[in-house]
C-alpha cells in the first residue's frame, strides 16, 4: 500500500485517502462560449499518463483536506507532495527504461538484471 | 483455415501419441517482418487477435500483422476471471455482448481449438432493497432484448448454489439474484491462443517482442509505426492497447477519456468440485467461479488511483477476501495460491470505444476496462468490419469517441460495477 504524507497530518496509509484524479485542470472560465469538443476535453479527457503524473489527492479519513501529489505511475514511487494553489514542483521523472517501456521497478513482468 | 493436415482431432492425438507426442508442429509461425502490410494490429491480447482473424475471415485482407510487446495473451486477456455474459441494461450493450456471445458458443468447433467454454451460469447477487429493484430492472431490461435471464429469490438462489450463505442474519443477506444460464467461464490462454493459430493460417504475421514506440503520420493520414524492431509502414492502425491505450494515442497527439488503474485476482489452492457456477455481487463487491483444475477464482476490485504497476493494493485483496468468507464461510480455511494484477482502461460510462478517430487510417478498440474479455469475438468482429469499411458497424455505432462530445453515453456502471 502507498504512503502518502499529507502536508497538514504527517504519513498515513493509502486508505485514508481518496485519489481525485489529474490534477491541475481548470474549470473554464466562460463556459457558455464552450463548444461541445471543448467540453468534452474538459469533462472527460484525460492525459492518463504512464510515467510522472500530478494529481489531487483528499484525506478523506483524516483532516479532510485536498492537496497535490507527484507520483511516477509506472513505479507508484511518489515524488512530490505539495498544496493546492501551489505550481506543481519540476521534476526529473523516472520514465520507463526498459525496451518494452516497463520500468525499473515495479512491474509485474520485469527481471531486476536490467538497468 | 486451419488445412486438414494440420487440424487437431482424435486421429492427430493419436497418431502423434505414438511418436511419445515430440513432433507437434507450432500452433503458429514465428515470420519475419515484412515492410509493409495492409493492416497493423498493435496489442495481441484476445482483441486484437480477433480483430485480425475477422479482418483476414470475413474482410479477406490477409496482408496483416498483430504486433505485441511481450508475448500474445500476456496482458488482460491471460489475467481475468474469464465471467462471460451477456446481461447489460441498454439495447446498445445487450446487442453487442449478446453477439459476443453467440460467438462463444460455436468458438471451440469454428477454430478447431477447445477454448473450454462452459455455460455454467451467472447469477448476480442482491443483497438489498436497491439491488433488488436494479437487477429486476435489469432482468426487464434483458427480457425485452431477448437476452436469457430469470429472477431467483432466496430459496432458489440456494438451491442453485447450495454452498452459499443465505442467513437473514448476515450484514449483506441474499435476497434474490438474477441469473443468466447461457453465461459462464472459458480458458482465456486457449483463446487467444486458438484465434492466433487461426489468424496465422490465413497468413496474418504474429509479432512478439516488439513494441511500438511511435505512429507514424502524413498530412493526417497514418503511414506506419515505429517499434523496438524497427519502422513497419502501413495505412490502417487498428489500436488495440487495452489499459496502454492512452499511452499510444499520446504518441499519435489524441487524448482519451480513459483512465488506467490495476485490477486483481487471485486463485486458491484446488479442491473437488463446491461451486459449478459463477456468484457476482456488486454491493460487496466479489465474485467468484471455480476452475476445471478445482482452483477458486476471485476477483478483486480496481484501485482507487490510476497506475501501470501491474499489481494492486493488498487493502483491495483483503476486502474481497471478507466479502466472500461471509457470503461462503466455507472457504475460510483456504489458502490463495496466486495472485496478480492487470491493467484496465475505465471509460467515464463504463462501455468500450471502438471507433475511427480524426486522422484517416487510425482506429481504437479500447476502454473494455474491467469486463471486456467477454466480448472479445464480438469486439474483433465489430472493430475488423470499422477497419475494413472505415466506418462503423451497426453493432459499435453507438461506442464511437464522439459520444464524449455529444453526450449520448452508454452509462452501464450498473452492469459493469463489480470488476469482471
Ligand atoms: C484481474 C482481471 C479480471 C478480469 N475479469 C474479467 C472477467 O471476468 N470477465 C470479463 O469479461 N473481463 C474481465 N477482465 C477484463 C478483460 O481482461 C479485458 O477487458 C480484456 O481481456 C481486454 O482484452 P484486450 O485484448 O483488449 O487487452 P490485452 O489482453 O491486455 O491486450 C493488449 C495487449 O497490448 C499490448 N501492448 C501494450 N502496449 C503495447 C505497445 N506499445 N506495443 C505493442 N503491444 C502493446 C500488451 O502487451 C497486451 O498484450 C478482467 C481484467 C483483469 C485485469
Ligand atoms: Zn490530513
Amino acid at each position: 500500500m502507498l504512503l502518502i504524507n499529507c502536508p497538514y497530518c504527517g504519513e498515513r496509509e493509502q486508505v485514508e485517502f481518496s485519489c481525485g484524479g489529474e490534477a491541475h485542470i481548470e474549470r473554464p472560465k466562460n463556459p457558455p462560449d464552450l463548444n461541445d469538443d471543448q467540453w468534452a476535453d474538459y469533462l472527460f479527457l484525460r492525459k492518463n499518463i504512464k510515467g510522472l503524473q500530478y494529481e489531487r489527492w483528499n484525506h478523506s479519513f483524516g483532516c479532510r483536506q485536498w492537496f497535490n501529489v507527484a507520483r511516477n505511475t509506472a513505479t507508484d514511487e511518489i515524488l512530490a507532495v505539495y498544496k493546492i494553489g501551489e505550481k506543481p514542483p519540476e521534476l526529473e521523472s523516472n520514465n520507463p527504461i526498459t525496451p518494452c517501456g516497463e520500468p525499473a521497478i515495479g512491474s509485474g513482468n520485469f527481471s531486476t538484471s536490467n538497468k | 483455415m486451419i488445412k486438414k493436415s494440420k487440424k487437431y482431432s482424435v486421429f492427430s492425438l493419436v497418431k502423434n501419441a505414438l511418436s511419445y507426442h515430440e513432433n507437434w508442429q507450432p500452433a503458429w509461425r514465428n515470420p519475419e517482418i515484412k515492410k509493409e502490410y495492409d493492416a497493423i494490429i498493435v496489442g495481441g491480447g484476445g482483441h486484437g487477435l480477433t480483430t485480425a482473424y475477422y479482418l483476414a475471415k470475413n474482410h479477406g485482407i490477409k496482408n496483416i500483422a498483430v504486433v505485441e510487446k511481450g508475448w500474445i495473451g500476456g496482458g488482460n486477456t491471460g489475467r481475468n476471471t474469464t465471467i462471460i455474459r451477456s446481461n447489460y441494461l441498454w439495447d446498445q450493450s445487450a446487442a453487442i455482448y449478446d453477439h459476443a456471445l453467440k460467438l462463444w458458443e460455436g468458438m471451440s468447433q469454428e477454430l478447431n481449438y477447445n477454448v473450454m467454454f462452459s455455460q455454467r451460469g451467472v447469477m448476480n447477487v442482491a443483497h438489498n432493497l436497491h439491488d433488488v429493484r436494479e437487477l429486476k430492472r435489469r432482468w426487464h431490461a434483458n427480457r425485452l432484448n431477448g437476452v436469457d435471464c430469470e429472477w431467483l429469490n432466496t430459496q432458489e438462489v440456494k438451491k442453485f448454489c447450495p454452498v452459499i450463505n443465505t442467513s437473514p442474519n448476515i450484514r449483506y443477506p441474499v435476497l434474490g439474484a438474477t441469473l443468466q444460464r447461457r453465461a459462464g467461464t472459458a480458458r482465456h490462454d486457449a483463446v487467444a491462443w486458438g484465434y492466433a493459430r487461426g489468424a496465422d493460417a490465413m497468413g496474418v504475421d504474429i509479432i512478439q517482442n516488439c513494441e511500438v514506440t511511435g505512429i507514424n503520420i502524413n498530412n493526417g493520414n497514418v503511414t506506419g509505426i515505429e517499434t523496438t524492431r524497427g519502422t513497419i509502414n502501413t495505412k490502417k492502425i487498428g489500436i488495440v492497447s487495452a489499459g496502454h491505450s492512452s499511452v499510444i494515442a499520446k504518441m499519435a497527439g489524441i487524448k482519451l477519456p480513459l483512465e488506467s488503474r490495476p485490477l486483481q485476482a487471485l486463485v486458491s489452492e484446488p479442491v473437488k468440485p463446491v461451486i459449478d457456477t459463477v456468484v457476482m455481487s456488486n454491493t460487496i463487491h466479489a465474485y467468484v467461479s471455480q476452475s476445471d483444475k478445482g482452483e477458486l477464482v476471485i476477483g478483486a476490485g480496481t484501485d482507487g488511483y490510476n497506475s501501470y504497476s501491474q499489481r494492486g493494493g493488498f487493502n483491495i485483496v483483503e476486502d474481497t477476501i471478507m466479502a466472500i468468507v461471509e457470503l461462503f464461510p466455507l472457504f475460510s480455511r483456504m489458502k490463495m495460491l496466486r495472485h496478480w494484477g492487470g491493467i484496465v482502461d475505465i471509460c467515464p460510462d463504463a462501455s468500450p470505444i471502438i471507433s475511427k478517430t480524426h486522422i484517416n487510417g487510425l482506429y481504437f478498440n479500447c476502454g473494455w476496462g474491467t469486463g471486456g474479455f467477454k466480448a472479445t469475438p464480438g469486439s474483433g468482429w465489430v472493430f475488423a468490419h470499422t477497419i475494413a469499411n472505415d466506418q462503423p458497424h451497426a453493432l459499435n455505432a453507438p461506442f464511437g469517441i464522439n459520444r464524449f462530445s455529444s453526450g449520448e453515453l452508454v452509462d452501464e456502471h450498473g452492469a459493469a460495477a463489480v470488476a469482471h
